[in-house]
């Protein structure tokens, strides 16, 4: 019982961390490796609008998701469209900018354990025989609707399609009149504001450190890449599967392999079926 | 209105000096090799000029960042391979001749270069498997190795787990140290530079390009991109275990992402594909960093807003320029 709950929002935990990952990617082939800092920096910038501004804990909230839209914005339109399609320079470009975000964050002083973001509803429930608290509750339930949401935007608004349009075909789509630059630029900006939401959503259950943006990124690459890139279903089936391989080694083999496992998954996956689990598109591209 | 535009013309010396009219004269004569004698002796002289230990410690480092921006230049630029796991090799490397020096007691001069065959062929079994793979997908997975094996040590808690192995011998002279890293820099910056211009470095490009006609050719991809790993895995492997006989100790660090992350920032700086470039990347970067290190992570921040700055604006590197200017001149003439 312990397992299934708590693997069950472990998955939800990594869903919610890689979903910006794989929506960047999908739709602008760009593998954006700032995600982590975007995670990170937007809690930051929640702290200090709560503590230093002393605004309203759901405005401030508010307020760092869309200043985390812009940033991925500027981030895209001044940087990575001027080397996009080049995969190398596309890592190397912004993983330099959010070692960048995160290494500056470290020097201007944001470590050590004074910064906590306030849970938002609580107190714990037993669910079964475990003990819950309502904050996890809340964040399984937000990041279901999230996924849900996520797939009736693309699925029934016109920029919702424009995006799938891209990702599925890009010459076509650029045919039909959609502007692939503008998509890509909405897709970063849309994919930054779901790297702050996972971060305001999962980082009030601990400290707010640094470090966890190097975790984010590899967890969502590890996401990302077992379900397959570009595939979004196949991005929470492989959360799903991820979430819960690293309940049972921590249970069964001690928390030192939760890391392990992930890596490992990573490297065996991407030798034995380069395109995920899921992926089924551009086979011949990506192996000899 | 006038309109103008930038025209490029080789030198007359370069075209000179490309065919066997190079032997005529000592004007052609030091065209060619006046950068090349600057770089060696400016190389060996370096540690005589720079009285300071700690700039001497320096320099021993810039040049194993230097074989590790090699390392990675060949692989990515002429074999197509891009490896984000520098640190894989240093570790790997780094690890074995610990093992080797302190289990069975080989000195420094005989542990390093049997760690560095070792370790090149335990790196390339253990990548043989992502060979077929292509572009982003071997870089992730090479991005992985380091920090799994990092993780295994620790977790199982081998090879002295988070302490490290202590009381590895030093280098017996202190010149040997600092000369031993120079030479080998320098000899295989000139031997690869041999290497991909023979038939050998021609396959290795055309697996890059065009794997599919070298296939066609009746050549099997996958056994040439080994060899040229095995290379770059030795040259990494080679790097790690005078790091270790410098430092005495060895420990997870050497999986640390720098290993991975400023070779690659020394290369695109320096100018990719030229071999000579990355080295001077390391010339320029490390000091740099080193003379940075009282502001803490704030050179990192530095470092990677300069990275992005070269990315975007100068991905030639400095080195491709340099070369540009030095065979040809350029004028303006109207269109």
């Amino acid at each position: 019982m312990e397992i299934l709950i708590y693997g069950t929002i472990n998955s939800v935990a990594l869903v919610l961390m890689s979903l910006g990952f794989a929506l960047v990617y999908g739709i602008s082939r760009v593998p954006n490796f700032a995600h982590g800092a975007l995670f990170v920096i937007t809690a930051f910038i929640t702290w200090s609008l709560l503590n230093t501004l002393g605004l309203n804990y759901f405005l401030s909230i508010v307020l760092a998701i869309i200043a985390i839209g812009v940033l991925g914005a500027l981030i895209y339109q001044f940087v990575l469209i001027r080397v996009r399609g080049m995969a190398i320079s596309e890592i190397i470009a912004s993983y330099a900018i959010g070692l960048a975000i995160l290494e500056g964050l470290r020097w201007g002083g944001f470590k050590g354990h004074s910064y906590r973001l306030p849970v938002f509803i609580e107190g714990s429930i037993i669910v079964g025989d475990v003990p819950v608290d309502y904050h996890r509750i809340l964040t399984v339930v937000i990041g279901a609707a999230l996924v849900a949401f996520i797939w009736l935007f693309t699925h029934y608004t016109r920029l919702g399609l424009a995006l799938r349009g891209i990702a599925q075909d890009e010459r076509a789509s650029m045919m039909l009149g959609i502007d692939s630059d503008r998509m890509a630029l909405v897709a970063m900006a849309g994919g930054a504001m779901l790297a702050g939401l996972a971060g305001i959503l999962l980082l009030p259950l601990g400290n707010i450190v640094v470090e966890s943006g190097y975790n984010v990124l590899t967890m969502a690459i590890a996401v990302c890449i077992i379900g397959g890139l570009g595939s979004w279903m196949g991005a929470v089936l492989a959360a799903f599967i991820i979430g819960f391989a690293q309940i049972l080694s921590v249970v069964y083999l001690g928390a030192h392999y939760q890391m392990v496992v992930a890596l490992l998954a990573i490297i065996f996956t991407l030798i034995l079926r380069p395109s995920g689990l899921f992926g089924r598109q551009k086979e011949l591209e990506e192996r000899v | 209105m006038e309109q103008r535009r930038k025209e490029r013309i080789d030198r007359g010396v370069k075209v000179r000096s490309d065919s066997i009219y190079a032997l005529m004269s000592w004007r052609e004569l030091s065209y060619l090799t006046v950068p090349r004698l600057l770089l060696i002796i400016g190389m060996l002289i370096l540690p005589l000029v720079v009285t300071s230990m700690y700039w001497q410690r320096v320099i021993s480092i810039v040049c194993i960042y230097a074989l590790l921006a090699l390392s990675f230049d060949f692989l990515a630029h002429y074999t197509g391979l891009v490896s984000l796991g520098g640190a894989f090799f240093i570790g790997v490397g780094g690890y074995l001749t610990a093992i080797f020096n302190t289990t069975f007691g080989l000195p420094p001069l005989v542990s390093i270069p049997l760690a560095t065959v070792f370790g090149a062929i335990i790196c390339t079994v253990l990548l043989l498997p992502c060979l077929p793979l292509r572009g982003v997908y071997f870089a992730i997975v090479t991005l992985m190795y380091p920090l799994v094996f990092a993780r295994i040590i620790e977790a199982m808690d081998i090879l002295g787990g988070t302490d490290g192995i202590m009381g590895i011998d030093s280098f017996s002279n202190r010149w040997i140290e600092q000369y031993l890293v120079i030479i080998v820099v320098l000899l295989l910056l000139f031997g690869l530079r041999r290497l991909v211009n023979l038939d050998l470095g021609l396959i290795f490009r055309a697996v890059k390009d065009n794997d599919q006609a070298v296939r066609a050719s009746g050549m099997s991809i996958t056994n040439y991109k080994a060899l040229a790993v095995l290379i770059a895995s030795g040259m990494g492997c080679l790097g790690g275990a005078c790091i270790v006989h410098i430092y005495m100790w060895t420990g997870l660090s050497l999986f640390a992402l720098d290993f991975s992350i400023l070779p690659i920032a020394a290369t695109v700086i320096g100018g990719a594909g030229t071999l000579v470039g990355p080295v001077l990347g390391c010339l320029i970067l490390v000091p740099i960093s080193e003379l940075l290190r009282e502001f803490g992570t704030l050179r990192i921040v530095f470092y990677s807003i300069i990275l992005v700055g070269f990315i975007v604006f100068r991905s030639e590197g400095i080195m491709v320029y340099g070369q540009r200017k030095y065979h040809q001149f350029e004028r303006w003439i109207k269109v």
